[in-house]
């Protein structure tokens, strides 16, 4: 049944054509494009300039997206145990319904909208002096880094929870309930039965999350102008003001390296897990 | 006492999760709103008039991004559903490496992708065409087509097929008239999400694109750092609407049972 060698070979075609010519093709440009200069030649000059301009740039950007992918995992986690052991079904309900919202929403509108809400005189900052928790002098714009790590974990935090809470709510409930009646509290159940068993889930959730962070350009570029900034801005200047491929191509190689630590990370995890259910 | 927590903590997450967007509805109705007051002085549809008014630029932008998403869900269909239907029924050589090929724009950071890509472009003036912008939405598309794609094909089962062609219906018959029509929904499903990605995209276009082609999201951009705060809310809005549309839709269509499966 199905269709034949020759025939699947064609039908993928021009699917794998696309990939190959806008996808493969580009990325290999880049990394080529890392290691040469402006005349082709051969060089690590790229490299030294993109160290000497942009070294704390890079930290910076390991700092936001990893303080980021931090808070996600431990957002998400708290939603998804509290849908899982949860109390009372009205607010697992609410719960369920709320945590939603920013999922489609696309990053520059995420962008646009903390502008407003966290700015000097946003809707947080007001909220606040409003309840009486703060006073109108103490006020202070939030649209530096932590602007740039609060959108992120807005945006992000909703897909991390929707795969997490469905890994959990496909899991056995006998050991959960067996713990519970042996007198374990709820947060023990969390993290020693539950979030072991769906650290892979949650491990492809953050990694996901990560490189799309390493990616966007629309949330910092409208966040924070200022230096220190990330790296995708510093690609987008560049390229624009200056026109420097070869030091915007060396700052990709470094964010392909830091995607692929992470994702190396997970499959050493992976791995592990293979081997121990092997001599287990 | 512990249901009153219980209501505080869920209120505080409630301001933290819709506050942003309730905060951007608001700015779409300031007609005035200067410092240090808590809301606008001035209430109205000033700028909605603005946007909507049918030779404005945002209307402009807005019909460009609807017409590139459709080309780009065209696109995706007509490569990615041959494409899964030979991935999850065919006989193919190194299919797994072909699989990881799919995977791979999902597995890197493309916005050093985009700058080479604008590189390469720029020989075959490609730069500012709506073609252009196409190509490079597609194949981020092509990520979620051909992996749903498979997945729709690969969950029906062969035995329908069988049975067809056992009551002598021609190989393509089968395909159009049995198969087809069995995966359409998760193959609806991947081309709506094509769409939104389309239609949201920003770094893509921004290299590739800008400045001749203004599309939704880079007119947001350029009128949020201008300063009109307002154009770019009402402009965030028009975007919000399509997405929110589909967060409701897609419970039908992706359970978070599934999503967890996926990267298994």
């Amino acid at each position: 049944m199905g269709p034949t060698r020759g025939v699947s070979v064609l039908l993928i075609f021009p699917a794998l054509a696309m990939a190959l010519a806008l996808f493969i093709y580009p990325l290999g440009y880049s990394l080529v494009g890392a290691f040469q200069d402006k005349a082709g030649v051969w060089t690590l000059g790229n490299f030294v300039r993109a160290w000497e301009l942009y070294r704390l740039d890079t930290l910076f950007t390991v700092f936001i997206v990893g303080l980021s992918t931090f808070l996600i995992a431990v957002i998400s986690v708290s939603i998804g145990g509290y849908l899982t052991l949860g109390n009372s079904p009205v607010a697992k309900k609410i719960l369920d319904w709320l945590y939603r919202w920013p999922l489609f929403v696309p990053f520059i509108v995420a962008a646009l909208c903390m502008r407003t809400f966290l700015g000097r005189n946003g809707m947080m900052n007001n909220a606040f002096v409003f309840l009486g928790l703060m006073d109108q002098e103490m006020a202070q714009s939030f649209l530096d880094w932590r602007g740039i790590v609060i959108t992120f974990v807005w945006k992000q935090t909703p897909f991390v929870t929707l795969m997490v809470a469905g890994a959990m709510a496909g899991l056995d409930r006998s050991t959960i309930d067996a713990a519970r009646n042996l007198g374990a509290s709820r947060l023990r159940v969390l993290l020693e039965i539950v979030v072991p068993q769906i650290r892979r889930t949650l491990a492809v959730g953050l990694i996901l999350s990560f490189v799309t962070m390493m990616s966007v350009l629309s949330v910092p570029i409208m966040l924070s102008g200022q230096s220190p900034s990330m790296l995708t801005v510093n690609m987008a200047w560049r390229i624009n003001s200056v026109g420097d491929y070869g030091t915007a191509n060396a700052l990709g190689f470094v964010s392909y390296l830091l995607t692929g630590l992470a994702a190396w990370f997970y499959l050493r995890e992976a791995v592990r897990d293979k081997q121990q259910g092997l001599t287990r | 006492m512990k249901w009153v927590l219980r209501a505080g903590l869920l209120a505080i997450f409630a301001f933290f999760v819709l506050g942003p967007i309730g905060n951007l509805v608001i700015w779409s109705v300031a007609e005035q709103w200067f410092w240090p007051n808590r809301l606008p002085s001035q209430w109205g549809f000033r700028f909605w008039e603005v946007v909507f008014r049918p030779t404005g630029r945002a209307m402009e932008s807005l019909w460009l991004s609807i017409w590139i998403a459709l080309l780009t869900t065209a696109v995706c269909l007509v490569v990615s559903v041959p494409a899964g239907y030979a991935l999850a029924r065919g006989k193919l050589p190194w299919r797994p490496i072909v699989m990881l090929i799919f995977l791979l724009p999902q597995a890197f950071p493309n916005l050093p992708v985009y700058i080479n890509i604008a590189r390469i472009f720029f020989e075959y003036d490609l730069n500012g065409t709506v073609a252009g912008v196409v190509m490079v939405h597609a194949v981020h598309g092509l990520v979620f087509s051909v992996w749903i794609a498979t997945a729709a094909f690969a969950a029906i089962d062969p035995e329908l097929e069988q049975a067809a062609r056992n009551i002598g219906a021609s190989g393509p018959r089968t395909f159009f008239e049995v198969t087809l029509p069995l995966a359409l929904p998760g193959i609806v499903a991947s081309a709506i999400f094509v769409f939104l990605e389309s239609l949201d995209e920003f770094t893509g276009s921004y290299f590739v694109g800008a400045p001749e082609i203004r599309t939704l999201p880079l007119m947001l951009y350029s009128a949020g750092a201008g300063g009109n705060i307002q154009i770019a809310a009402i402009s965030a809005l028009i975007l919000l609407v399509p997405s929110i549309l589909f967060m409701l839709l897609v419970e039908r269509f992706l359970k978070g049972e599934v999503l967890a499966k996926m990267g298994r």
